[in-house]
């Protein structure tokens, strides 16, 4: 039963995101706005291995998005104009910055954790801000735009084309997904769920809460890196607001607003989260207390999500 | 040289006393509710604003009382309204509570009172340097130095010497025993919220005369105020105290010599403490989260 219906939610996720460019349009977006939702989405998920999985409450992934995102910005800038390098090198920095915070972090917890998450993505906000020779300071990175993607004899042009590019991320993301339901369904994301659970119970178990606490911490990161990445590659842009605090306050609420306790839900948050934005920011000026309503609304009201609101279990 | 070296010493202070007095009540709020105020920032704001408002009618010193008073007086509201039915659930919900009503107080302040940041001055006669040599100390810095100063020991006789001191005290270490006893925690914790938001208050309205008022004023002092309690030492008021001042400190000093990592260098501060000494300065041993 519930292995059917999770094919059936799964094939339909596939199904409305392969189709996405062309559906968006109808609902009032662009083919820009379904790459953000995937992005977004992306970021999203990966915030919630940590956050709905293993219960940890990580205030600062913005971080590792932004981090992402300046590695791969800066790599084309500066060094390569290669998107496969770009996203590569994005990657290993949100990695290495998520290994070296997670090592200091991974003894506290609850709103103690959540706190030293904030504080520490501020390092590199600061940075970002204010190194403007490098990283163009409060006025973003220019100067560089994505380069198609050449596999072998063919050429994708991820750069002239928008769709292209769509379906480019999305392989991206479904690689990402893909690999983070790998890593839940082994023994090691299993035990993530117990940790959760009952971290005094794993521990007794003979677990070392403060290694996979940390690996988790790590390939969250990872994956953060990887959306970070693209969400520069889309904008052809990079500024310090992708690592800010409130860009993570924005993510935590697209995986709570659609379930943290589902596999799904952090996408559907993301998406409703981005339309809503785009839509609310084109048409008053007061959009942050829009914004902020929506935070707290679904706090007071919807606080298991959408997807928790329908009954659905989380697969783990 | 060493003109330069006080003035970055004593901006800091006073830069300090700002993060101090903000994460005192923070830490307050963290420590009885276990609730993050990302809210705080804009508490300290509204008061910064509202003294501004009623400066014209009841003069400088009538706003440097009232003001707060009504920050408080809203921060009660919020406490009771949003924040009461969130105890006892993942501190993740109050976290983006607080954090959705930043929002609301930033957008709130801006459309009220414009976005352009307006001046706020208090009496000329404390405005002027003390001395040619020291021209960075003005009566209105050491005024602002010596009400931080009584606000906190204030706070700290409230603590330590009054029943209702005794209570918050007591439900920090244990508040289900404290609410057996026959305490209302709520109403405690009611009070205790305003109290917080009473020194974000005053807070505001002393930063309002020495750095403006600006709808996002809040946000620069809000992350500082988490770095101080994380360096303080958690559970520590004490601590949290002389965090502020530590890493206000640290950052007037860089302002004067090396300017563009002002900011970055109280995170580095809090890496290097972290490392150290993972519980913090003051933090009580073995409470490490």
């Amino acid at each position: 039963m519930s292995v059917k219906r999770d094919f059936a939610v799964g094939l339909f996720v596939w199904a409305a995101l392969l189709t996405m460019p062309f559906w968006m349009p109808a609902i009032g977006g662009y083919t820009g706005l379904a790459t953000r939702v995937v992005v977004m989405g992306l970021g999203a998920m990966a915030l919630n291995l940590l956050l709905g999985y293993t219960g940890a409450l990580s205030f600062g992934h913005a971080t590792f998005f932004g981090l992402g995102a300046y590695g791969a910005a800066m790599t084309i800038r500066y060094l390569v104009p290669s998107t496969p390098l770009a996203l590569l090198a994005g990657i290993a920095v949100a990695a290495a910055a998520g290994a070296a915070i997670g090592a200091m972090i991974v003894r506290r917890r609850g709103v103690y954790f959540a706190m030293s998450t904030i504080a520490f993505g501020q390092i590199f906000y600061f940075v970002a801000f204010r190194w403007s020779s490098v990283t163009g300071g409060d006025d973003g990175l220019t100067g560089w735009t994505r380069a198609p993607l050449s596999l072998g004899p063919l050429t994708l042009d991820i750069r002239g084309s928008e769709t292209a590019f769509y379906y480019f991320a999305l392989a991206l993301f479904a690689a990402g997904v893909g690999a983070m339901a790998w890593i839940l369904s082994t023994p090691f994301g299993r035990t993530l769920v117990a940790i959760r659970e009952n971290e005094r119970r794993a521990r007794f178990l003979g677990l070392s809460i403060e290694r996979h606490l940390w690996l988790s911490f790590v390939i969250s990161s990872t994956l953060m890196g990887l959306a970070g990445g693209l969400y520069a590659l889309l904008n052809n842009f990079v500024d310090p607001r992708t690592l800010r605090y409130d860009q993570s306050g924005e993510f935590v609420i697209m995986a709570v607003m659609g379930g943290m306790r589902s596999f799904w839900g952090p996408l559907l948050g993301a998406f409703i989260f981005v339309v809503v934005q785009d839509v609310v920011s084109s048409h008053t000026e007061n959009w942050m207390s829009v914004i902020g309503l929506v935070f707290i609304l679904v706090v007071l009201f919807f606080p298991r999500g959408l997807l928790g609101l329908l009954g659905r279990r989380a697969p783990a | 040289m060493i003109q330069l070296v006080l003035f970055g010493v004593f901006n800091g202070l006073i830069v300090g006393a700002f993060y101090a007095l903000m994460a005192i009540g923070l830490s307050l709020i963290l420590n009885l509710s276990g609730v993050i105020n990302f809210a705080h920032g804009g508490f300290l704001a509204l008061g910064g604003y509202l003294a501004y408002s009623l400066a014209p009618t009841i003069g400088f010193w009538g706003a440097l009382l009232i003001a707060p008073l009504i920050t408080a007086a809203i921060g009660l509201l919020v406490e009771r309204l949003l924040v009461r039915p969130l105890y006892g659930r993942d501190p993740l919900y109050s976290l983006l509570l607080t954090f959705g009503l930043a929002f609301i107080f930033q957008d709130g302040l801006r459309t009220i009172w414009g976005a352009q940041s307006v001046p706020f001055s208090p009496p000329a006669a404390m405005m002027s340097p003390l001395s040619a040599q020291l021209f960075f100390l003005t009566g209105y810095r050491l005024f602002m130095m010596a009400l931080v100063a009584i606000a906190v020991g204030g706070l700290f006789y409230v603590l330590g010497w009054t029943r209702l001191g005794l209570r918050i005290r007591a439900g920090t270490r244990d508040l289900e025993t404290l609410s057996t006893l026959g305490v209302d925690v709520r109403v405690l914790r009611n009070l205790n919220f305003g109290l917080g938001i009473y020194l974000a208050g005053l807070a505001g309205v002393l930063a309002a005369g020495q750095l403006g008022l600006s709808p996002t004023m809040g946000d620069g002092l809000i992350m500082p105020s988490f770095v101080s309690i994380i360096v303080g030492g958690l559970g520590s008021l004490v601590g949290t105290l002389l965090g502020g001042l530590l890493i206000g400190v640290a950052s007037g000093l860089a302002a004067v010599f090396f300017p563009s990592a002002q900011e970055a260098v109280i995170y580095v501060m809090m890496v290097a403490v972290l490392l150290a000494r993972p519980r913090g300065l003051l933090g009580e041993e073995g409470r490490v989260h």
